[in-house]
């Protein structure tokens, strides 16, 4: 099972946080400082995974993002990567060729995305169209919502005009 | 340009995006973006929090408005910050109408909580109305929030609706209830059990995510309980077929592999389903070499399914032709540059190794590169295989490995794991007792304070009981290296706790021993000890005793005995020291140094930790005292059965004994039981005031000085055993050796594969790899090859576990009962003891007797617990009979079984408290009153007086008294 999901910078910034294990706030913040310090040292070569505490982090390095997740002994390291890649990929095509930026000022999004791929710690759906069609149902909804809104403000202001 | 992109993506962002964003946020994310330091990032966070606060408790903000307060707030609380004053607002935005803003708290509420937070009653009402809505985004949203707020308690609120939503017409509904009923067994597996039959039904599904879900909560559930699901074996592998063949739509590939991720569940899921069995696995075999042989090796995914293959074939039944794939493999694995492949390569390897051990041979050289590389996620991964192949010929290269790696890293954690691991190892195998003592001290030097507590218990009754049964001088020999060593480690200048302890009592028990060194050479060092370590109780409660044996040897021996001075300055601070358990120890030397020869001989036997103490449990050295009190005119012991119409009283006891157990400490007064009770008296009762108190001659004849009366000296004896023992043979009462028997047994079917596999793949299979290791073997430098060659060098015999693992194992269990046994015994003498030299009417004698009993250390007194109680009620016992047969009367009233019980566990739950003096304190209270004044009332009132301090006086057991007056 996956405990939690970080996103860090390579300057040690928080990106993303989420948390499938109970962790308080206090713990998560250690959690964070303790992480970074140990996979933002690493060098290029080196595994990908990091013994941690008796569980395992398996990080991916994408441009100047750390995608790290935490996970028990006894899952598949080799797998978690690419769940993550698998996660990247949904992010590049909702974005269209994702960045940093996106995520910074889009992190609600970031997690909607999430949400639709891992729930509570397991993969719960490893189909790309199927996540991309529901985050685009979930926006289409917000869109008419806003339109809707939108004509209602028109309405009000012509009435009031 | 740069910054001209920048501006650009914010502009686009600001537009599109769909959520409105102000101004005001863009700029708090790109000022924290900006920021240069933590301290500075800090600064506009704490400014940010402010103007939340005030922002989120104006009147009427707009619901946009809102939302991006709260979105606010997650930034806030993501850069760790706490932002609980909005938490409230965000679970009042899930109650909104509209699902944009709903989708938001939701995000929130789930980000923010944790299953226990307060808040989430309040949310509940929300979810249980939202899965009932008829879009089915809500309804995804609510299921959302459900996996990660509903707890246990909440469970049964939303199971129904949740159950319902299996059966939903949207695949990503059905998905996500499966996902939380998955949780909910997470949470209580009771609450979902009976649900089990819709996993099975939704293995069925007709969408391959919903059906991809149901493989995470049935993995769980066969993992739990295998033989529930054989028959499922069948389908299992038929969807991993069809899986494999791409019978699924192309949208679940993933880089040219057909749904990989599902793949791997049920490879995972066969892997337990085929475990040691043979029939299931012989359905597996087939699909399993499919896969093997489709798989793309040049991918990081084909990789993945390929380690899981390697992971189901050597837990599944084994199969030769699939053991030679995973064999393939492994090597494919090892040889790669990816340090992620070899790191994988060496996991397989530990795990094939189990049923072909002989597969490690040709990869040898490999598992040397990556013990040796740099990274230390390989490093640490190769340690543990090589704690997995780990025997009697390579165990002395491995722990010097693995010590060295050890004082080298910094990470506690897997510090104290690895020192674990290297303590395990030596005692399961460890070639001579020269070379384990080496090890131990290593591991204490450098981890001593990691460990746990029992190793050094373990290794000082391996000191004390010598490894060969009959073999004494070897037995002498080997205390004398560790006395040697020890000595020689004391001139370090920072010793782990622990290691001290253990090096204080060795040097007490053993450090005179072979004359080798003078006695004031071993207590000058003891002393240097207790000095140096001034600040540790438990070390300084060691090092008195261990020079108290050191005296009474050289007493024994006849020596005439000169305490150092600076062991004299230090007595003096003990006798005053606030630690009352110092007190006594350091008492009890000066009580020791008084005596002649002959009574320290039997006080303080020399190597004596090992012997039997004879527990004379029918208490038939007091038959004496009994008798002359009866001869004084004392009334006979009458056992309760006897004494009928006593019942109503106890039972109001009873009562009264159950309120104070089942709350530990009752907090408010209890009643006064004076009015109750009166009214209640029996005429039994009555006969017990006219017990004649205790001649107080008696007392006094066995008071202080005459310890020397056989009895008496015996005492003394028990209780030094106790200090001696303390913490040591009790810690030993559980068996920490149970990795040697899951071991060995993998062992003997290591053998039994063995055998099979030899006939068909072996030939083959080591042939490939000759060329491979003699092309190699050029290549590499000779030192490689030594440590090669003392890895791996028998390991092409299965061998048999030596029994020296068994012989530290076996006696332990043995100890159990030796340990409890003694301990009461000790406990009993320590009460009787206080007790004699005790005038009946001093109250607060009592207390010393406790301390007594304390174990040095916090710690230790936990696991003795379980021991208490027998203990309690025969001191108890003892001190009734010692001290007035009239007391007996009393006590009796409560009835045996349940009132003992319910002491015992007071006495637990105090026992973590300076109280426990109480205890003590308040038996001999007791004592002393109902000897003093035959009045009932007096004594009755006296009880409850002492019950409202919260105590209970320790009662007798009616069984034991029949033992002792028939």
């Amino acid at each position: 099972m996956i405990h939690f999901v970080l996103l860090i910078s390579r300057q040690g910034k928080v990106r993303l946080t989420k948390w499938y294990s109970p962790y308080s706030q206090k713990e998560r913040t250690k959690v964070i400082r303790e992480l970074s310090g140990l996979i933002l040292t690493r060098g290029p070569k080196l595994c990908n995974f990091v013994e941690w505490r008796g569980l395992r982090v398996v990080y991916k390095r994408y441009a100047s993002l750390y995608f790290c997740m935490c996970i028990d002994e006894d899952d598949n390291e080799l797998e978690i990567l690419e769940i993550i890649h698998h996660y990247v990929e949904v992010l590049d095509r909702y974005f269209g060729s994702v960045c940093e930026l996106d995520l910074i000022y889009n992190f609600h999004k970031a997690y909607f995305i999430l949400d639709e791929l891992l729930l509570a710690g397991e993969l719960q759906e490893s189909g790309k169209k199927t996540v991309a069609r529901l985050v685009s149902a979930q926006d289409s909804l917000v869109e008419t919502a806003k339109e809707q809104a939108s004509s209602i403000s028109n309405i009000i202001a012509q009435a009031t005009k | 340009m740069e910054q001209l992109k920048t501006i650009g993506r914010e502009l686009a962002m600001g537009s599109q995006g769909g959520f409105y964003q102000s101004k005001e946020f863009l700029d708090l994310v790109k000022s924290i973006g900006e920021a240069r330091s933590k301290a500075e990032e800090d600064r506009i966070v704490l400014g940010e929090i402010e103007t939340l606060k005030r922002r989120v408790s104006e009147p009427d903000i707009p619901k946009r408005k809102m939302k991006e307060y709260i979105l606010r707030l997650v930034y806030v609380e993501m850069l760790g910050h706490d932002a609980s004053f909005g938490y409230i607002h965000a679970v009042k935005m899930t109650h909104d109408d509209s699902l944009l803003v709903k989708r938001t708290g939701y995000l929130a509420v789930t980000l923010f909580l944790n299953e226990d937070h307060d808040l989430i009653i309040l949310i509940v009402n929300t979810i249980q109305k939202d899965l009932k809505s008829d879009n089915y985004l809500v309804v995804c949203a609510a299921l959302n929030a459900v996996c990660k707020l509903i707890n246990e308690e909440t469970i049964p609120a939303v199971l129904p609706q949740v159950v319902d939503l299996l059966a939903h017409p949207k695949e990503a509904v059905r998905k996500k209830a499966i996902m939380a009923l998955h949780r909910f067994y997470q949470k209580s597996p009771s609450s979902v059990s009976h649900l089990v039959s819709n996993f099975r039904k939704r293995l069925c599904d007709n969408d391959p995510g919903v059906m991809g879900a149901t493989l995470c909560p049935l993995f769980e559930l066969v993992s739990t309980d295998v033989n529930s699901y054989k028959d499922l074996v069948i389908s299992f592998v038929s969807i991993l077929k069809q899986v494999a063949e791409r019978r699924l739509p192309k949208a679940y590939d993933y880089h040219q592999m057909p749904a990989p991720f599902i793949q791997i569940k049920l490879l995972k899921i066969l892997a337990l389903l085929g475990s040691g069995d043979k029939q299931a696995s012989e359905n597996m075999y087939t699909v399993v070499g499919d896969i093997f042989r489709k798989c793309d090796s040049s991918s990081n995914i084909g990789n993945a399914v390929l380690y899981e293959c390697i992971c189901c074939v050597s837990s599944i039944y084994p199969n030769p032709k699939l053991l030679e794939s995973a064999a393939d493999a492994i090597s494919r694995f090892l040889k790669s540059d990816s340090h992620n492949l070899k790191y994988m390569g060496i996991d397989a390897l530990g795990r094939l190794i189990k049923i072909s051990p002989e597969i490690a041979e040709q990869h040898q050289l490999a598992v040397i590169d990556c013990l040796e590389d740099p990274d230390d996620t390989l490093k640490r991964k190769t340690f543990e295989l090589l704690y997995k192949m780990t025997k009697s010929t390579n165990v002395e290269v491995i722990v010097d490995r693995m010590i060295d790696y050890m004082i080298s890293i910094n990470d506690n954690h897997y510090k104290t794991e690895i020192a674990s691991r290297c303590v395990e190892l030596a005692e399961q195998f460890a070639p001579s007792n020269q070379w384990f003592i080496l090890i131990m001290n290593k591991v204490f030097e450098h981890a001593g304070d990691l460990v746990n507590i029992k190793v050094a218990h373990n290794l000082m009754r391996l000191i004390a009981e010598g490894f060969g049964e009959d073999d004494d001088s070897a037995d002498s020999q080997l205390r004398s290296s560790a006395v040697d060593s020890y000595l020689h480690i004391l001139g370090e200048p920072k010793i782990p706790s622990v290691f001290l302890q253990l090096i204080c009592w060795v040097l007490g028990e053993y450090g005179t021993a072979d004359g080798k060194y003078s006695a004031s050479y071993i207590t000058g060092k003891l002393s240097d000890v207790a000095e140096a370590y001034s600040n540790d109780e438990t070390v300084k409660a060691y090092a008195v005793t261990a020079l108290m044996k050191i005296y009474a040897f050289e007493i024994a021996a006849g020596r005439k005995v000169d305490m150092l001075p600076e062991c004299q300055s230090l007595m003096e601070q003990f006798l005053a020291s606030h630690s009352t358990d110092l007190q006594q120890r350091a008492y009890e030397l000066q009580a020791v140094i008084g005596l002649d020869a002959h009574a320290v001989e039997s006080i303080m036997p020399s190597d004596a930790s090992c012997e039997d103490i004879e527990v004379d449990k029918a208490l038939s050295f007091l038959n004496g005292y009994i008798q002359d009190s009866i001869e004084k005119g004392a009334q006979p012991y009458i056992p309760e059965s006897e004494r009928s119409g006593m019942l109503n009283i106890s039972n109001f006891r009873n009562q009264d004994h159950h309120g104070a157990s089942s709350h530990g400490l009752k907090f408010e007064a209890y009643e006064l039981p004076k009015q109750t009770v009166q009214s209640r008296i029996p005429p039994a009762t009555l006969a017990s005031t006219e017990f004649v108190p205790v001649p107080e001659p008696m007392s006094v004849r066995e008071s202080y000085p005459t310890t020397i009366v056989p009895s008496a000296s015996s005492d003394a004896e028990s209780t030094e055993l106790k200090l001696r023992l303390d913490g040591v043979q009790k810690k030993w009462g559980r068996q920490t050796h149970s990795p040697a028997t899951s071991t060995s047994s993998s062992t003997s079917k290591k053998t039994v594969n063995g055998i099979k596999q030899v006939d068909g793949s072996n030939t083959s299979n080591s042939s490939t790899w000759e060329t491979y290791d003699s092309r190699k073997h050029v290549e590499i430098n000779s030192e490689k090859q030594k440590l090669a060659a003392s890895l791996f060098g028998g390991s092409s015999k299965t061998e048999k576990k030596p029994a020296t693992g068994h012989k530290i194992s076996k006696p332990s269990s043995h100890m159990v009962e030796k340990s409890h046994v003694r301990k009461s015994s000790m406990e009993i003498a320590s009460e009787k003891k206080a007790l004699v030299h005790q005038p009946p009417d001093l109250l607060d004698f009592g207390e010393p007797t406790v301390q007594s009993s304390d174990p040095p250390s916090v710690d230790p007194f936990k696991e003795l617990e379980g021991l208490l109680e027998p203990t309690t009620q025969l001191g108890s016992t003892a001190a009734a009979a010692t001290n007035s047969p009239d007391i007996m009367g009393l006590f009796t009233e409560t009835p045996g079984g349940t009132h003992n019980k319910d002491d015992s566990d007071i006495l637990s739950s105090l026992s973590k408290q300076p109280v426990t003096n109480m205890v003590g304190g308040a038996t001999s209270t007791q004592v002393a009153q109902s000897s003093k004044g035959p009045n009932r009332k007096d004594s009755l009132e006296k009880d409850s007086l002492v019950r409202q301090m919260g105590v209970t006086p320790s009662s007798p057991n009616p069984n034991l008294f029949k033992d002792l007056l028939g």
